[in-house]
């Protein structure tokens, strides 16, 4: 192989891909804007990528090559290298060509006011992309990548009528058929890539590694070429991706996604060809397929399925010659794999026609189309008899090549021969089957209709049993339709009397595997062998027509047999049977037994590794401190307290006692950041507790499975787990700490004192991030749950539901409003007093935080305990005045903030988040330092701050409102039935209330 | 490093407490729990660094040992995201009260029915 030539044009191709992706993003907004215009307007990118690979093709022959590379994840070996060579080409050219007409032909198929044109236009645009990323990558795992994205754009596509479960189910069988096989082929891609030592696929190619570990691999990706491209035992997938729309059949079902696998094995052939099990499993596979396709072909009432059947059958064909390896076999694979695109591409869009134009596919409901529809008759014979193999067309001259390369293919390609003349024999059958299905007079005859099948509805008189139908009416077809149509069939008559046109190219590849046969691809090669078989193939392929028209006369249209895929079905249902087992064993519904088994795994397992392995405690300390020793025993007394009251409101003030205790432990061993925080943390928990034990019945603790023994001795046992835990860890620190050495860069890089607070915003700053984005989802976890209607939005300023309607108080002088019932004049004033300080305070707290305790997480908490002190003093719409600002803002504002500081340390040219000190001298002020790190604290601190009204909001806010309102419906409905016997509606039972 | 056995009673004690109370139906019980055991993780993490002067560059004179500043950052998110979550368990235990009228979680039909049905699966 020599080696690649300069990118060239083809340094464009990342372009293209991106703008394939662009496209795709735009086409449903476009699609909205211009109707069914956007497809063919779309139409504009796949017809410049042909144009532009057409005029590359001079560099890719006699083994030239061009390739560009993009860094991606170089760590990962993984970059976007793209490679353009002949194998390549040619995919390229039927991706974008096929492509551009089938965008074109798309534009009328669809009903003008279809609304799912958006989502179709846009995946088959990105369908494209991927498919052309998919030949193009020079990468492994880049290849993988773009396989399994044609795979889930099918999926999107076959799906396309999502109100269909038929669809659907089709859709998910096609997804799990192919992405099984493409799991299967990543693991061989990764086996390939680690022992060749390098995941470029071109250099693997050229210099192929072998060994047992090489030969697993390639099977394994013959196993994900062969779930892709439907052959044996997958090929039941492709019938039912028949659901989807006509043209993305024909570009994804039949052109395009179906030969990835093809392409795959073409592209592993000129290296592993070699390998023993190459040729047995993939010739006998692909024949299989060959003549399973064909047979189940003829026993199909739908036109599209007896294509689709083909096309599995034609799949099988190109493996069979793709198989034997040989590079005349090579040579032959691709050309059928050009010719099929040529003829069934056109095949299905004049099903697609037909469909549309008369309302029905079933041949048998078919008749007379060859006279109301002439021109599309034509054109559909024309690329059957391409199909069957006949001369001029351009499916005879691949054959004839095939039949070639086979026959040079020594003892195994005599088998393939023979194999393939059956196959070409039943292709010409179901060929003329499809004519004869879609175009000819159909006479009325058969046996009763009760059958139940869609084409035996028609009533028929006894007597009239041997008449013609009625020809079938079609409505008119757009040109846009027929056209593209019309292109594909010219373009198969060129080749197909030119076929040497496509010489250069098939050559160019094909010689990648070792010298080859001249003038492969002709339409007169002479009276040889391969002739002869063509000519049999056509003798017996239309004996075996008209022998089963004979047959039917005398009984009835042949039926398709059961539904494909039963054992895809079985497996799936066996899969179901073992997860709802073990569901039902592991899951029973009830939450302490979930988690009391969580825990008897924790302490049976690690809990007896820790007694096996039999480590002690390395230095023991008794006692320790007395302070810490009567902190620790007011904790535990406390703690054992909590666990046995039956008050909601006393276990909430213990488990808070436990909570400030914990804070002096940590003042204690040194921690005043942690103390400070624990404080303010444990203040505005007990503030929500108590809010919502408020408003619960005081059996709120009230458990009716009180304490049972068992229950008892898995949290003994757990307790007794942790104990030993806590006394081994400190034993197994056995190195120097990482943070002896933190204070000088803290200081130097940091540009801080505290060291845990330059931790929190520069060291690990994006865990900090990270954990603020828990905060807000947890805020909004909690107004979601409390707010039924809606969320969002602000604590109310002014009352919406009064507690009493009849005598709207006067605002407290000392607050902003104050509408609670119950005022406390003294909880007034101080909150008046000191309101304003506090939150003053909490700025100070935050910008002292990166020197001192303190910093955002504190500072936000402060004015929290400053809103709660509002909203206490002068309850909800105080608490709105206060804040007159939806806490969503707020910490959409905050996390702004916080990302902003992430990407400016990327700008400044260091990582994201890094911090730059800003020192500088300024009048009055002094010498000032400012840290970028503290922009980031500051987007802490509005996030904490809208955590805590968000809670104050919901927990406070409107279970006030929701309470008025209960009470309101009560009494209201309390007074109706008071005042119910003299038929006044609600206006007298508000006047109940004022009593 | 030392390690203190006070210390790690008052863990183990704080887990059982807090597991006792997780193990129960009730979700306040469940969340007095959470709280409980959410200290003992703390302090467990408190335990596994040592301690001393606070980690604040120039606080330590004449060589005092120094706190170890990063359990304490890890306690630090740990607290934090501790508030984030007892608050959303409130929620869920209020709503949970709101709906069913009853302070307990009943147990959850759909699992229970599962253990009965017929294993043959969805649809799909």
């Amino acid at each position: 192989m020599t080696g690649d030539a300069p990118a060239g044009a083809f340094a464009l191709a990342p372009w293209f891909l991106l703008g394939y992706l662009a496209l795709a993003l735009a086409a449903p907004t476009l699609s909205r804007l211009w109707g069914r215009g956007a497809l063919i307007a779309s139409a504009v990118l796949p017809a410049a990528t042909t144009a532009w690979a057409a005029a590359q093709i001079p560099h890719v022959l006699d083994g030239g090559a061009a390739s560009t590379s993009v860094s991606w994840v170089p760590t990962l070996s993984l970059d976007i290298d793209l490679r353009l060579d002949a194998l390549s080409m040619i995919m390229t050219l039927v991706i974008a060509g096929i492509g551009t007409l089938v965008l074109l032909y798309s534009a009328r198929y669809f009903p003008p006011d279809d609304d799912g044109a958006g989502r179709y236009t846009g995946s088959l645009i990105a369908f494209a992309g991927a498919m052309l990323g998919l030949v193009w990558a020079d990468n492994l795992i880049l290849l993988v990548i773009f396989w399994e994205l044609t795979g889930l754009l099918s999926y999107i596509l076959i799906a396309h009528r999502t109100g269909k479960r038929s669809a659907r189910m089709a859709a998910s069988q096609a997804l799990m058929v192919t992405t099984a096989g493409g799991l299967a082929m990543l693991v061989g891609v990764v086996m390939l890539g680690v022992t060749a030592g390098t995941f470029t696929l071109s250099q693997i190619i050229a210099n192929p590694p072998s060994g047992p570990l090489i030969t697993t691999a390639i099977l394994l990706m013959i196993v994900g070429g062969i779930s892709k491209s439907a052959i044996v035992p997958f090929q039941f997938w492709l019938p039912g991706a028949m659901a989807a729309p006509t043209p993305a059949s024909a570009y994804l079902h039949a052109a395009t996604m179906v030969k990835a696998g093809i392409y795959l094995f073409a592209r592993l052939a000129p290296a592993f060809a070699v390998l023993p099990l190459w040729q047995p499993l993939l010739m006998t596979l692909g024949g299989g397929t060959l003549l399973f396709g064909a047979v189940i072909a003829l026993r199909q009432r739908d036109l599209k399925l007896l294509l689709a059947y083909g096309t599995v059958s034609q799949l099988g064909l190109m493996t069979v010659l793709i198989g034997c390896g040989n590079p005349d076999a090579l040579l032959g694979g691709m050309a059928v794999l050009i010719a099929h695109a040529t003829f069934k591409a056109p095949l299905f869009f004049v099903v697609g026609i037909i469909d549309t134009s008369t309302g029905t596919r079933d041949l048998t409901r078919l008749s007379g189309l060859r006279r109301t529809m002439p021109t599309v008759a034509i054109m559909a014979t024309l690329a059957a008899v391409s199909m069957a193999g006949i001369p001029p067309m351009i499916g005879f001259a691949a054959k004839e090549a095939g039949y070639a390369g086979l026959l040079d293919g020594g003892t195994a390609g005599a088998i393939g021969t023979a194999v393939m003349a059956v196959g070409s024999a039943l292709t010409v059958a179901y060929s003329a089957r499809f004519l004869w299905g879609a175009f000819a007079d159909k006479q009325i005859a058969g046996p009763a209709p009760a059958q139940g099948a869609p084409g035996q509805r028609r009533s028929r008189t006894p007597d009239a049993s041997v008449d013609t139908m009625p020809p079938t009416r079609p409505s008119p077809t757009s040109p846009w339709m027929t056209g593209p149509t019309l292109l594909l069939v010219i373009l198969g008559l060129v080749l197909g009397v030119w076929p040497t046109l496509l010489e250069p190219l098939l050559q160019s590849y094909a010689q990648t595997a070792g010298p080859t046969h001249e003038d492969a691809m002709g339409l007169w090669h002479g009276f040889n062998p391969a002739l002869v078989l063509s000519v049999a193939g056509w003798l017996v392929g239309a004996a075996v027509f008209f022998a089963q028209r004979a047959r039917e006369r005398r009984s009835e249209i042949a039926r398709p047999g059961g539904e494909p895929g039963a054992g895809y079905r079985a497996t799936l249902k066996g899969v179901n049977v073992l997860a709802v087992g073990t569901t039902a064993v592991t899951q029973r519904g009830s939450l302490p037994v979930s988690l009391g088994a969580i825990l008897l795994v924790l302490v049976a397992f690690p809990g007896t590794m820790l007694l096996r392995a039999g480590t002690g405690p390395a230095d023991l300390e008794v006692l320790g401190e007395p302070a810490e020793l009567i902190l620790s025993l007011v904790i535990l007394g406390l703690a054992v307290a909590t666990a046995r009251v039956r008050r909601g409101l006393t276990a909430v003030m213990l488990v808070g006692g436990v909570g400030y205790s914990m804070a002096v432990l940590f003042i204690l061993r040194g921690a005043p950041d942690l103390a400070l925080t624990q404080i303010l943390v444990e203040t505005v928990t007990l503030i929500a507790a108590l809010l919502v034990l408020t408003r619960l019945p005081d059996t709120a603790l009230y458990s009716s499975h009180g304490g049972n023994g068992f229950r008892l001795a898995i949290a003994l046992a757990a307790g007794a787990l942790m104990t030993a835990l806590a006394l081994i860890i400190p034993g197994t620190r056995v190195g120097t700490p990482v943070s002896a050495d933190l204070a000088g860069p803290a200081v130097q890089f940091g540009g801080g004192k505290n060291i845990v607070n330059v931790i929190l915003v520069d060291v690990r700053a994006w865990d900090t991030y990270g954990e603020v984005t828990v905060l807000i989802a947890a805020a909004t976890g909690v107004a979601s749950l409390i707010f039924i209607v809606r969320r969002t939005g602000r604590a109310p300023r002014r009352p919406t539901v009064m507690a009493d309607p009849v005598q709207p108080r006067q605002p407290s002088p000392w607050l902003a409003t104050n509408w609670v019932p119950r005022r406390s004049l003294l909880l007034e004033v101080v909150t008046r007093m000191i309101f304003h300080v506090i939150v003053v305070f909490s700025v100070y707290v935050l910008f002292v935080g990166h020197d001192a305790p303190g910093g955002g997480f504190a500072a936000g908490l402060i004015v929290g305990l400053a809103l709660t002190l509002r909203y206490i003093a002068g309850g909800a719409f105080e608490l709105g005045e206060a804040a007159p600002i939806d806490p969503g803002i707020l910490m959409g504002i905050g996390l702004l903030i916080a990302s902003a500081t992430a990407v400016y340390g990327l700008i400044a040219g260091g990582d994201a988040l890094q911090s730059t000190i800003l020192s500088g001298t300024v009048p009055v002020l002094g010498d000032l330092k400012f840290v970028t790190s503290s922009i980031f604290d500051i987007g802490v601190y509005f996030i904490v701050i809208g955590l805590v009204l968000d809670v104050l909001r919901s927990l406070g806010a409107e279970l006030d409102r929701q309470g008025v309102l209960e009470r309101a419906e009560s009494t209201s409905s309390a007074g109706r039935k008071e005042s119910g016997r003299y038929g006044s509606a609600p206006r007298a039972s508000r006047q109940g209330t004022r009593r | 490093m030392t390690s203190n056995l006070v210390l790690a009673v008052t863990i183990g004690g704080l887990f059982a407490c807090g597991i006792y109370l997780m193990l129960s139906r009730n979700l306040i019980r469940v969340l007095l729990g959470f709280l409980l055991a959410g200290h003992a993780v703390n302090l467990l993490l408190l335990s596994s660094g040592t301690g001393g002067v606070a980690p604040i560059v120039g606080e330590a004179k004449n060589g005092e040992p120094v706190a170890d500043p990063i359990p304490q950052a890890l306690i630090l998110t740990s607290i934090v995201i501790g508030l984030a979550v007892s608050t959303f368990l409130l929620a869920m235990a209020y709503r949970n009260y709101q709906v069913t009228r009853e302070p307990e979680i009943a147990d959850d039909l759909e699992d229970s029915e599962y253990a009965g049905s017929d294993p043959s699966g969805g649809d799909e």
